[in-house]
């Protein structure tokens, strides 16, 4: 390097930051490759873990389902529009399987990654982006069981099921915003990762995936639907199984509105742990 | 603006101390929170004045830090532990940001404040090679073409597809120290990494060091060695509570160093029984170095004895805490561990009371240069570390060169942890044989 482009290069400037800070796209775009590796490094790690690693993902929906199957069987009958018990449940588990996961990895990945955090520099937001979207890579697995169950319930997708991205997109996006607040929360307040199982939990129950949203009453729907993962898997009950009920235009506007206004703030709020993150950690 | 690659303008990091140990309940915050204004209430009521607003002790690890680094410029950052160093080039690496004052950097920014950061026991070799490359900042075509310069340097090549938890430790640094060597950023910040390894992978790194430094890169380089200070950097800042108290040529700054009482320290006392080191069972009361002449002595004479002291105070009875000291040397190598064992007090119980214990290390053993004491208090069946006070004193070991120590009439370098007077034989087998050879 001559002289002259030594002087001409950039200079950085670490000064104390002030104020409310969204992120920068420059720099998320420089880092991408990180991204890329920490998301690798995550779903890599998950399938080499050990066989049971795989059929914990199919074995804990399949569980859910079967017992729900059994207790409702008994109880009497539940409104699932015509279609069989087993499939109407297990096909609103398997967006349901991929935002908790993600939602429950994002949250401790800063705890996670203790060492990063304090011995190196990169955007922070990388680290819950990554395990987010690593988190997908459970998808294909149960996607692949609930194929295999509609053959045998002799079921074929229609062309709604060109939506499905979309629909897993938006419970992405939902399970990053929710692991944004709860990332940075965790670095100040440990025992965010011990009441998050409950949280998942408790959201399991609010989200018609046991049972139809057409139980809740009519004057709740609209509150019903701040929760974007309502529209999220009563959606792709429709565009995988079709049926009576159709993906609902205001929901969906509802959601999705719900959805930034979570993500927007947790990055805000992110960005201004951001900065005490390896002093607190 | 001047030609620099780093500048510090009056940078300060001010941390709140206990601030690590509070933060994790939130329950415990909102309990405090909420009964905080009841507590004023009856303060109020009771005619006693209000509290004063919750006291946290600040202090500053960093302080009106200022220094210009010229681009290519090799320094040293030296100073004893909590000194600020380590704080210093973590918020030039941007991984904690500066409370005060600023800093600007120009060039590409590579930090090294730990081999193997994001390494993942579970990936192989090869995938932690891509892995750790990114993460320290390497775009990945500029892995891939150094893949084979990293698998040669490292020495692990058959082992590339094995998970590194299969890895030796050695093996482990070596292909982790491999990936950070190919860093070639503008600016490089190092902290202590050739602290850890055996002696040759030391030797390896020191190498390596050296070579970017004659790159013409600029280089911050944080070590508690000073011989690795002095022959790497030509220019040493020495820091001392946060602030800059000597920077220059580094040879004169790592000697003011060793003189001085930051280097050393002979005697340590910890007056508050609350907060000396230790538990319900022994507290640490003190530790010194004293010469033979029974005083406190930073500095030891090879050829003469030298004691390590440790006064403290049992609390309970039926306990038998032992007390033991951890030597190390400036390259941070264990030259020795020794513990209590003497048969008045084997696995007897000490009775509550005050002790001093003392260890005689022989003259004639020790090797030059500056040694680092801890000192511990452990019960050893079961295994339980009472008090663990590291870096708790240090003293130099000095050889005067008056011809009659081991190194003899020898004037150079002698290597080596320890330099204990053996005795040696010497007989003249073939005597006659050679004598009626010369004198026929």
């Amino acid at each position: 390097m001559t002289k002259e482009q030594f002087l001409d290069s950039k200079v950085q400037v670490i000064e104390p930051a002030w104020g409310l800070r969204l992120v920068d796209p420059f720099e998320l775009w420089r880092w991408r490759e990180l991204f890329v590796a920490l998301m690798l490094r995550d779903m890599s790690v998950r399938y080499k873990q050990t066989a049971i690693g795989i059929a914990w993902v199919v074995a804990q929906p399949l569980a859910t389902v079967a017992i729900f199957s059994f207790l409702l069987g008994k109880i009497g009958n539940v409104p699932t529009g015509g279609l069989p018990y087993p499939l109407f449940a297990f096909t609103a588990m398997v967006p349901w399987q991929m935002f908790s996961r993600a939602l429950l990895e994002g949250s401790i990945s800063l705890a996670n990654n203790r060492s990063l955090l304090t011995k190196v520099y990169f955007p922070r937001i990388l680290l819950p982006a990554a395990a987010v979207f690593g988190g997908a890579a459970d998808f294909p697995v149960t996607f692949a069981i609930l194929l295999l169950m509609m053959l045998w319930f002799g079921f074929v997708p229609g062309w709604q099921i060109v939506l499905m991205p979309v629909l897993l997109l938006l419970a992405l996006l939902t399970s990053l915003g929710v692991a944004l607040w709860l990332s940075a929360l965790n670095v100040l307040y440990r025992d965010v990762q011990i009441v998050l199982p409950f949280l998942v939990q408790i959201w399991l129950y609010l989200t018609p995936v046991l049972y139809p949203a057409s139980v809740i009453p009519e004057q709740w729907r609209a509150l019903y639907a701040m929760n974007p993962m309502v529209t999220v898997t009563e959606s792709f009950r429709w565009a995988v199984l079709g049926g009576a009920v159709a993906l609902d235009p205001a929901m969906l506007a509802v959601s999705t509105v719900t959805v930034f206004v979570v993500l927007l703030s947790g990055v805000v709020y992110f960005r201004s742990i951001e900065r005490q993150m390896a002093d607190r950690i | 603006m001047g030609e620099f690659a780093i500048r510090a303008e009056g940078l300060g990091k001010k941390f709140r101390l206990g601030e690590r140990e509070r933060y994790k309940a939130l329950r415990d915050r909102l309990t405090r929170e909420a009964i905080a204004p009841f507590r004023a209430l009856s303060r109020l009521v009771s005619g006693r004045p209000p509290l004063p607003p919750a006291e946290r002790e600040e202090f500053w690890a960093l302080r009106d830090v200022h220094f210009d680094i010229a681009p290519g410029e090799v320094v040293g950052l030296i100073g004893r532990n909590g000194a600020g160093k380590s704080t210093l080039l973590k918020i030039l690496s941007r991984i904690i940001e500066p409370t005060a004052g600023r800093a600007l950097l120009r060039g590409r920014v590579g930090s090294l404040l730990e081999v193997g950061t994001g390494f993942h026991p579970e990936l192989t070799g090869r995938e932690n090679i891509y892995l750790n490359g990114t993460i320290l900042g390497m775009e990945r075509r500029e892995v891939r073409r150094k893949f084979d310069e990293i698998v040669d340097f490292s020495g692990v090549a058959p082992f590339l597809d094995t998970p590194v938890k299969q890895y030796s430790s050695g093996m482990y640094m070596r292909l982790a120290f491999a990936v950070a060597a190919q860093l070639e950023p503008e600016i490089l910040l190092v902290d202590e990494v050739l602290a850890v390894g055996d002696s040759s992978f030391q030797k390896k790194c020191i190498g390596k060091m050296d070579e970017v430094g004659r790159q013409g890169r600029t280089v911050v380089f944080v070590s508690h060695s000073m011989t690795a200070v002095t022959r790497l950097c030509q220019r040493a800042i020495l820091l001392d509570r946060g602030r800059v108290v000597a920077d220059g040529p580094a040879a004169e700054v790592a000697a003011a160093y060793l003189r001085s009482d930051l280097g050393t320290m002979a005697h340590r006392l910890w007056p508050d029984p609350a907060t000396a080191p230790g538990d319900h069972v022994v507290r640490l009361r003190s530790v010194g170095v004293v010469g033979d002449d029974g005083a406190f002595h930073a500095t030891a004479d090879i050829r003469r004895p030298v004691m390590l002291e440790m006064v403290y105070d049992v609390l309970l009875p039926d306990h038998n805490p032992v007390p033991n000291f951890h030597v190390h040397n400036e390259e941070g190598i264990c030259v020795f561990v020794t513990a209590d064992t003497d048969p008045q007090w084997r696995g007897r119980p000490k009775p509550v009371g005050r002790y001093v214990s003392r260890v005689t290390i022989p003259g004639n053993f020790l090797s030059e240069g500056t040694l680092i004491v801890d000192a511990a208090i452990s019960t050893m069946d079961p295994a339980v570390v009472h008090a663990h006070e590291r870096e708790a004193v240090a003293f130099q070991v000095i050889d005067s060169l008056d011809g009659d120590s081991v190194r003899g009439e020898y004037g150079g370098v002698v290597p080596g942890v320890v330099r204990p007077r053996l005795d040696w034989y010497t007989v003249a087998e073939k005597e006659a044989a050679s004598a009626t050879e010369r004198n026929p």
